[in-house]
């Protein structure tokens, strides 16, 4: 199959989207990455800037969405063209929720600075946030080169994500067991380690997705749901 | 990527924008030689105007004398003693006194009228009923035979004059003319002239001249197309008996129902060789075919007809071709979609959509055939005197007879002047069929045209 | 999820109406169909779509044996409808095509009388015994034609003087009148506009409750719209064959994809 429509408009439409969401990716990669620094270093100044930052991926998911409309309306996408504007949509949703928990952890990350350190938790939840920053590049690949064993592979490693994230939990029970003035900093490094373990399963989202862009079918096998924080009833 | 996309390297050095309001040197010229063209063809359009206008003068200038004709009134006294001796007023006697026994009642008459006028003249009787056409005996005579009670009455008629006398009073034969003529001499022209200043003498319509059967050399005054028009209308009959259905017929086997292949291509050339073929080719096959190998009767409307189908039959299968090949395929594949047979959806669908055209093409067929002499020569159509019109449908077509061209052409080719007047008159006659059999073609094909 | 499926007419197995194996069809020396097999359900829109000259309105006229008036034009192969092959020496087309009835791209209705175009048909193929049983196949065929409303009261006037929609859907009632039980279009829609088009895709739709509806389209969009099977025909193969809403989502091959998604064409 030829790579170009035959209406090389259509070919411009596409691209640009594309280029939208691979800004967006950039950007929620950084803010990851830059959130997590900054709970680590204690960096207040980063933190804002994270807050700040988290309106241009708001409005990239904007622009995006119209895009996208603009194309369906105009183009009436079929076959592969209507997967790659549902994927588009859908991983601009997930990136969008993404950048949304980063925000979130950059608003914790100011209420934290302020109480005394926990441990090491904090390099805990950078290390997470460092497997799922990983993870966000490695879809946004497996996206462009419409991989699909790259985003299964994704989809595989997000049991990591959740047994870190369970092993967080339960060092964070039993701070809190310890000495109850931790208790504070514990909840809020508790919603933050969440919130890292909720991006990894929306950057799984974004790999199935990519599976149904290549192959035209979802992907049969439950993800599995290794986070069995749910039914824990003690550390 | 397509070639739309790549740009030019760089855009070509434009021309200062001219007005529109200026015509460049192009366009001056261009329209020169267009109005140029457009005056040519005007002065064609004058030039075949022009002679057309020319052919129009002639003709009703020439023919329209030939619609009228001299005639006498005359008191003519049926004489018991000579036509009906014994009185008994038995038409088997009255039938035996000839046309000879009437001559003596119109020099009587003639030499009364005379005396009426009170006119000197040294002519006698005989010589002033000489002045009567040579019809006259046989008009009273028949009108006797009619009405037997007239015997002993005087009666007045209105007797034709002969030809000299009624080409005086149009002028063709003057005083000087006659120096030579036997027919007619000087004091029979003094004669002539005082009956006219009478009132006696005058011209008038004469609808025998269309009604009336040819005559003799020595009657031209008495010469009528009527008789030719009834062959030639019986000609017509029989074309368009034989030459409609079998040319549709032809024509629909061709252009539906042929196979394409090279035995159709051979057929369909020769048709359109046959219509260009000669018309007096076809006379030759008439007379070889149908008069010495069939033995049908020589002079007979039949054989025309026949013969003129022949030469028709092309001219239609031509037309009804185009009118077939106009119907747009559309409807012939909307009737086979529907279920329809081939030849139904060729009898309900396509043949009424050509009818108009078929029909068109059939009457400037017979329009055509109409004017058709040459044919007609060789199989001896020529200038028969037809003296009494057919009776029958069957001597119709069997008795030998005359057709309008034929006649017109006899007549043309006799040496009376009189007759040349004819001839012209019978051309007249024909061209209003010609016009009206196409005007009524034209008028057919504005009412039946139905758009598709 | 269960129940959703009982609800859909769609997912119920159809009978198989027109059964064709290794069609072959020659104009002159050129191979214009080759080798297609396919299974056409009964009381379903099959849609016939592809680039130009890809053979697909020849296809559906080796249906009705519309080919047999083309000369040049050979057709071998099997095409059965209900069992029989129509090919078949015994088989008259005229009968054949009372049964297959078919729509044209450009409306042609007869120059006749509305009541006429339509009543053409059952005359001549002998379905009524008199006047009132033909007034009410008349009806009966111009209110499946969805147009019944709209002439009922000029029944006499020519068929001619109807809008274009108008003509395309008493061309439609006109087939319907003799009850066939196949459906031929060929791009019923082309010369019609939009508004026009979506009546008749309407009653397209109502139709195919019962009859075999094959139609032939250009338009991908109406393609989707209207069938419930899609046939892909490429350079006179048929290069994919299945339900319309995996072809237009997810294609099997390349091709297909090509041509839906405007790569080629």
């Amino acid at each position: 199959m030829q790579d170009h429509h035959i209406a090389s408009a259509f070919d411009r439409d596409l691209e640009g989207v594309q280029a939208q969401i691979m800004k967006m990716g950039g950007l929620v990669e950084e803010a990851i990455r830059l959130s997590a620094q900054s709970l680590e270093t204690r960096d207040e100044e980063l933190a804002e800037k994270v807050r700040a930052d988290d309106k241009a991926i708001d409005g990239l998911e904007i622009i995006i969405n119209e895009g996208a409309a603009r194309i369906i309306a105009l183009r009436a996408p079929t076959a592969i063209d209507l997967r790659l504007i549902l994927t588009v949509i859908k991983i601009s949703a997930n990136l969008e929720r993404i950048g949304d928990y980063a925000k979130n952890m950059a608003k914790r990350t100011s209420v934290l600075s302020q109480m005394p350190p926990v441990n090491d938790s904090a390099g805990g939840i950078r290390r997470m946030a460092q497997t799922v920053e990983t993870m966000l590049k490695d879809a946004l690949d497996a996206y462009i080169q419409r991989d699909a064993e790259l985003a299964a592979d994704i989809i595989a490693r997000d049991e990591d994500v959740d047994q870190m994230y369970n092993a967080l939990f339960r060092e964070f029970l039993t701070f809190m067991m310890e000495d109850p003035r931790n208790i504070t900093s514990c909840m809020h490094l508790h919603f933050i380690a969440k919130n890292v373990e909720r991006m990894g399963d929306h950057v799984t989202s974004i790999a199935e997705q990519v599976v149904y862009l290549v192959t035209g079918e979802h992907p049969d096998e439950i993800r599995t749901k290794a986070d069995t924080t749910s039914s824990m009833l003690k550390a | 990527m397509t070639d739309i996309s790549s740009s030019p390297a760089a855009a070509p050095k434009r021309k200062p924008r001219q007005s529109l309001l200026t015509q460049d040197a192009r366009t001056a010229k261009r329209n020169r030689a267009e109005t140029r063209f457009k005056l040519y063809g005007i002065a064609a359009i004058a030039i075949g105007l022009l002679m057309l206008a020319i052919l129009l003068v002639t003709i009703v200038s020439r023919g329209t004398g030939a619609f009228q004709q001299t005639f006498i009134t005359l008191d003519v006294p049926l004489l018991e003693a000579k036509l009906d001796k014994n009185g008994n007023r038995n038409l088997a006697e009255i039938k035996k006194v000839s046309t000879f026994g009437y001559a003596p009642l119109m020099a009587t008459a003639m030499e009364q009228k005379v005396a009426e006028m009170g006119f000197q003249t040294p002519l006698t009787p005989k010589e002033m009923a000489q002045m009567l056409s040579k019809d006259s005996p046989a008009t009273l005579r028949n009108f006797v035979l009619e009405n037997p009670d007239a015997i002993g009455t005087t009666v007045s008629f209105e007797l034709l004059t002969n030809s000299r006398v009624d080409g005086y009073i149009k002028g063709r034969v003057t005083r000087d003319s006659i120096a030579n003529d036997k027919n007619i001499n000087v004091e029979q022209i003094d004669l002539v002239d005082a009956l006219y200043g009478d009132g006696s003498l005058e011209k008038r319509f004469n609808l025998a001249f269309i009604t009336g059967a040819d005559a003799s050399d020595a009657r031209p005054e008495a010469a009528g197309i009527g008789v030719a028009m009834i062959g030639s209308l019986f000609m017509m009959l029989v074309v368009l008996a034989l030459a409609l259905p079998i040319g549709v017929a032809a024509s629909i086997y061709l252009e539906e129902f042929a196979p394409k292949n090279w035995i159709t291509d051979i057929i369909e050339v020769n048709i359109s060789n046959l219509a260009a073929v000669p018309s007096i080719v076809f006379g030759i096959l008439g007379l070889a075919v149908f008069i010495n190998y069939m033995h049908l009767p020589n002079s007979a409307p039949l054989v025309g007809g026949l013969v003129l189908t022949l030469m028709t039959l092309p001219t239609i299968i031509i037309s009804t071709r185009a009118s077939l090949k106009s119907v747009p395929p559309s409807i012939r594949d909307a009737a086979l979609g529907v279920g329809a047979s081939k030849m139904q959806s060729v009898f309900h669908h396509v043949l009424p959509l050509a009818a108009p055209g078929i029909l068109t093409g059939t009457i400037i067929g017979l329009a055509q055939a109409l004017g058709e002499t040459a044919p007609l020569l060789l199989i001896g159509m020529v200038g028969f005197i037809a003296s009494n019109p057919p009776d029958s449908i069957a001597s119709g077509l069997l008795d030998p007879n005359s057709a309008m061209p034929a006649q017109i052409y006899e007549w043309a080719k006799r040496a009376d002047p009189a007759f040349y007047e004819r001839a012209w008159g019978g051309i007249i006659i024909l061209l209003v069929f010609l016009i009206t059999m196409n005007a009524i073609a034209v008028m057919l094909r504005r009412r039946f045209e139905r758009r598709w | 999820m269960k129940d959703s499926a009982l609800l859909e007419m769609d997912v119920t197995t159809k009978d198989i109406k027109i059964a064709a194996r290794d069609v072959q069809v020659y104009y002159g020396d050129t191979h214009a169909i080759k080798d297609v097999s396919v299974d056409i359900e009964d009381k379903t829109v099959t849609a016939l779509i592809g680039p130009s000259g890809c053979g697909k309105s020849t296809f559906l006229r080796c249906i009705n044996r519309m080919n047999d008036t083309i000369d040049v034009c050979r057709v071998s192969g099997d095409i059965r409808i209900d069992g029989e092959d129509i090919y078949d020496r015994k088989v008259d087309p005229v009968q054949l095509r009372a049964k297959v009835g078919m729509v044209f791209q450009k409306p042609n209705p007869f120059p006749k009388s509305i009541y006429d175009n339509v009543a053409y048909g059952p005359r001549i193929h002998g379905l009524a015994r008199n006047k009132a049983e033909l007034d009410e196949i008349v009806e009966r065929a111009l209110k499946r034609g969805a147009i019944w409303n709209e002439v009922k009261d000029r029944l006499n006037a020519p068929g001619t003087g109807l809008s274009g929609g108008q003509q395309q859907r008493l061309c439609i009632a006109r087939a319907v009148a003799t009850e066939p039980e196949v459906l031929l279009m060929d791009e019923p829609c082309s010369a019609l506009d939009p508004i026009a088009t979506a009546q008749v895709e309407e009653l397209i739709d109502e139709l195919r409750r019962d009859y075999s509806v094959v139609i032939v389209t250009h338009s991908m969009q109406q393609a989707a719209r209207v069938s419930q099977r899609t046939a892909f025909f490429h350079l006179g193969n048929l290069v994919e064959f299945g339900e319309t809403d995996k072809i237009f989502t997810s294609p099997e091959d390349p091709r297909t994809e090509s041509y839906i998604t405007g790569r080629i064409g």
